[in-house]
């Protein structure tokens, strides 16, 4: 019970918003806006999966929207090529992969910190990504739009692809080895070594994970509508970090789990669409998304207080 | 007679139940080396602490030039003329020599319009009364450890220090470099300044110091003049004490050699040349002073620093791990020294904790087998009385002797070839503490070699069936069980007439 205080804790705040919105504005409540809007987040959890484990690993990757966007352009280039969804989606995913694996051999071989790496990575992808498309959009052939099916059997196949894989993940941190490590590297590196596990080799995994993920969130992106956008993406790094620290992962490693991760996620997504159905005004939004984050955090280290004394 | 410069009286200081110090005299007069002999753990650097006002003492009285003060702080002790030089300077690296001295010195007005040259000029008035040829403009990083102390001292000076404790100034020194920092320090004595000198180093000690006083477990054993004295009565002084423990006899037939080590050495932790031998079922002290290399043969054996020259057997084969994985693939199994930083993770289950090196023997197919994973914990929480809650208890709500146990608890897990243990019993309560000798024991009556390292000496002396000796990183004794602290002390601090 102690143990998902703070995962109920904003799953309560979650309920309260709902219920707030049910009873000021039973407009929220429309089927195809819902479905439409978990469709958009969906991309969005499967990176913030990754983004929990990094930051379990006492580690933070700043690069994953530019990762993002560079995939993403890399898969409707492809796709405009008519190259098929079999190749386009292992190429989207490898080249996230490859990204993050040069992230993690900086990070986890020359013991950089990952702040200053991702940062590097985040800023030199995204001018390079200026540079080569010009700001122009991919368009996209017909049939590459929800796999040329209806939009709604799209939409769903996007929502349940995402809950699928963040159940697979959560499931995989309690009950692999794998998963064990993680939490072992994140809490006590030094302790960890000295049991004879290697946390140089998980970190680097870990980063060509996280990767891996981003390059197959954007292409979800990407199939959801008939062009993309090469600035997809930019400021996706914030709104996922938000959601872990949110959803009660430590930001010093070693704590918290994929369903935290879920329910801030929902959380903060369904800040913005609550203010338009509520008449207030847009720009709370992030006002009122900031003030989450900082409660989190004070949340966390006022817990820590307690506990180190 | 003026009075003493620096006076202490009935000083007592305990952490939790520990007393560091039961009642300590000491004083020190102007003009005066006044040497701090003691094992480690003896009470000197809590002394220290209370001087400088790093610690508020419990009882007694501390008088400065005659004044009795109370509630030292470190800026009323830095405004008294206390200053400490300790063995890692403190100092600021990418800053300069002046600019160190000056951050000490002057009380900071952010606004204030800085001199440089007056900064300069007081650097070098103050390096050249020692005799320090450093130039105010290096930053600190270019300096060798000795001209940081330098510096240190020149602090010291500059700040008008009349009392100034030096804490085993030479430990990182060469010869050359000792012999400068002698020349200071007689140079402050003969200007007025008095000197607390604290150093393992006998022949230091009677060669700079003009009195001694010994402390023992939180206790002033007696102040001496130097020239009363000998290496003899002061090691006796030192290590003269009983047996308030009862340690569980050796039982264990030592059988065939089960790890050797031939002329083992790494440059990198500075330990070289170590050899010798330790059998199946016996438990090998490993004594010697807070860095004499034991922790760093340790980290040799565990491959955390790699041995260099030398090899290593264990059970007749040549083990050479590069890694703790290679180690913990090898048999090799080595409980820390520090176990709330380097064993126990204690944001983990104690479950977790334990099954921490045996991930590929438990679960070979990657998956968690949570009922397996529970039945071993609750065999080892049973079979070495882990006080928990059970097998989900997190490490930090263990004691630390529980926690020693579970660190323990891991390795054995691994159904090791050879056990290390650094320090088992520091700061565990006086029950675990035979606990944990019990199971040593057990251990050891298995079959399985035990290299114990311990600055406990009553530990040593009382668990091992051999006992090396360790000083300036090699091996400078091996002497029987049953030895008596006089010669382990003798050996340890290099007396070689006492190391037979």
């Amino acid at each position: 019970m102690n143990r998902y205080f703070r995962e109920l804790s904003v799953a309560a705040a979650l309920l309260v918003m709902l219920a707030g919105l049910a009873l000021f504005a039973p407009g929220f409540y429309q089927p195809q806006p819902l479905l439409s809007l978990a469709t958009r987040e969906a991309p969005t959890l499967v990176v913030a999966c990754g983004m929990a484990l990094v930051i379990m690993c006492r580690q933070i990757d700043i690069s994953v929207g530019s990762i993002f966007s560079v995939c993403g352009v890399g898969a409707g280039l492809l796709a405009a090529k008519n190259w098929p969804f079999a190749l386009v989606l292992p190429a989207a995913v490898g080249c996230g992969a490859l990204l993050g694996a040069l992230n993690g051999l900086l990070i986890a071989g020359l013991r950089l910190p990952s702040i200053v790496v991702t940062l590097a990575m985040m800023v030199t992808l995204r001018q390079g990504l200026n540079l080569v498309q010009q700001g122009e959009f991919v368009n996209l052939p017909d049939g590459v739009q929800w796999f040329g099916l209806a939009q709604s059997t799209g939409q769903w196949i996007m929502v349940a692809a995402a809950l699928g894989l963040m159940v697979a993940l959560g499931l995989g941190l309690r009950h692999l080895v794998a998963g064990r490590m993680i939490y072992a590297i994140g809490s006590d590196a030094e302790a960890a070594r000295l049991a004879g596990i290697r946390p140089q080799l998980g970190t680097f995994l870990v980063f060509v994970f996280m990767g891996a993920l981003t390059g197959l969130a954007a292409f979800m992106n990407t199939v959801q509508s008939p062009q993309v956008q090469p600035l997809a993406g930019s400021g996706l790094e914030l709104k996922v970090i938000a959601a872990v620290v949110v959803g009660g992962v430590a930001i010093s490693g070693g704590r918290g789990n994929l369903w935290g991760t879920f329910v801030g996620l929902l959380l903060l997504a369904c800040i913005a669409p609550a203010l338009i159905h509520l008449h207030i005004e847009a720009y709370w939004e992030k006002a009122i998304q900031g003030t989450i984050i900082l409660l989190a955090v004070v949340a966390d280290s006022l817990r820590t207080r307690k506990n180190g004394s | 007679m003026p009075p003493p410069l620096l006076e202490l009286r009935e000083l007592a200081k305990s952490f939790g139940g520990a007393r560091a110090l039961r009642g300590v005299d000491f004083d020190l007069f102007a003009g005066e080396v006044h040497a701090l002999l003691g094992e480690n753990g003896a009470g000197k650097s809590t002394l220290i602490k209370i001087v400088t006002g790093a610690h508020q003492p419990d009882g007694g009285t501390i008088r400065i030039a005659g004044e009795s003060v109370t509630h030292l702080t470190p800026a009323r002790a830095h405004a008294l003329g206390i200053a400490c030089i300790y063995q890692q300077p403190a100092l600021f690296p990418d800053l300069t020599v002046m600019e160190n001295i000056a951050l000490r010195l002057d009380a900071g007005a952010p606004l204030h319009r800085v001199d440089w040259a007056a900064r300069r000029e007081r650097a070098t008035r103050l390096l050249t009364r020692i005799g320090a040829d450093i130039s105010p403009e290096t930053e600190v990083r270019l300096l060798s450890m000795p001209e940081q102390q330098l510096v240190e001292i020149a602090c010291a000076l500059g700040a008008g220090a009349r009392i100034v404790i030096m804490d085993e100034p030479t430990a990182s020194l060469t010869q050359k470099e000792q012999h400068l920092l002698f020349a200071v320090v007689r140079e402050l004595r003969a200007s007025g300044v008095g000197i607390v000198y604290i150093s393992h180093r006998l022949e230091e000690i009677f060669a700079l110091a003009d009195r001694v006083t010994v402390l023992r477990d939180g206790e002033s054993v007696g102040t001496n003049q130097v020239s009363d004295i000998n290496e003899t009565v002061l090691i006796r002084m030192m290590v003269g004490r009983e047996m308030t423990q009862i340690y569980p006899a050796s039982e264990s037939e030592p059988g065939d050699v089960a790890l050797s080590l031939h002329q083992v050495g790494c440059a990198a932790s500075g330990v070289r040349d170590v050899s010798f031998e330790v059998r199946a079922g016996e438990v090998f002290g490993l004594a010697g002073l807070v860095g004499a290399g034991r922790t760093e043969l340790a980290r040799i054996l565990f491959g955390l620093t790699p041995a260099d020259t030398g090899e290593v057997r264990l059970n007749g084969q040549v083990v050479r791990p590069g890694s703790p994985l290679e180690a913990v693939a090898s048999g090799i199994a080595y409980v820390p020294e520090d176990r709330r930083r380097q064993g126990v993770i204690l944001e983990m289950p104690l479950a977790h904790n334990l099954t921490m090196a045996i991930h590929r023997v438990l679960f070979p197919r990657g998956w968690l087998r949570v009922g397996t994973e529970d039945s071993l914990t609750r065999e080892y929480i049973r079979d070495l009385a882990i006080k928990c809650t059970g097998p989900e208890a997190l490490g930090s709500s263990l004691s630390g002797g529980n926690q020693q146990k579970v660190s323990l608890a891991r390795w054995l897990a691994t159904k090791p070839r050879l056990l290390i243990l650094d320090e088992p019993t520091q700061g565990v309560d006086v029950g675990a503490k035979s606990e944990i000798h019990k199971i040593i024991r057990r251990l050891a009556r298995t079959g399985l070699p035990v290299l114990l390292i311990s600055s406990d000496l009553p530990e040593i002396l009382g668990m091992s069936d051999r006992i090396g000796v360790m000083r300036g990183g090699t091996l400078a004794a091996i002497l029987p069980g049953g030895s008596d602290a006089h010669s382990v002390m003798a050996a340890a601090l290099g007396q070689e007439k006492g190391a037979a």
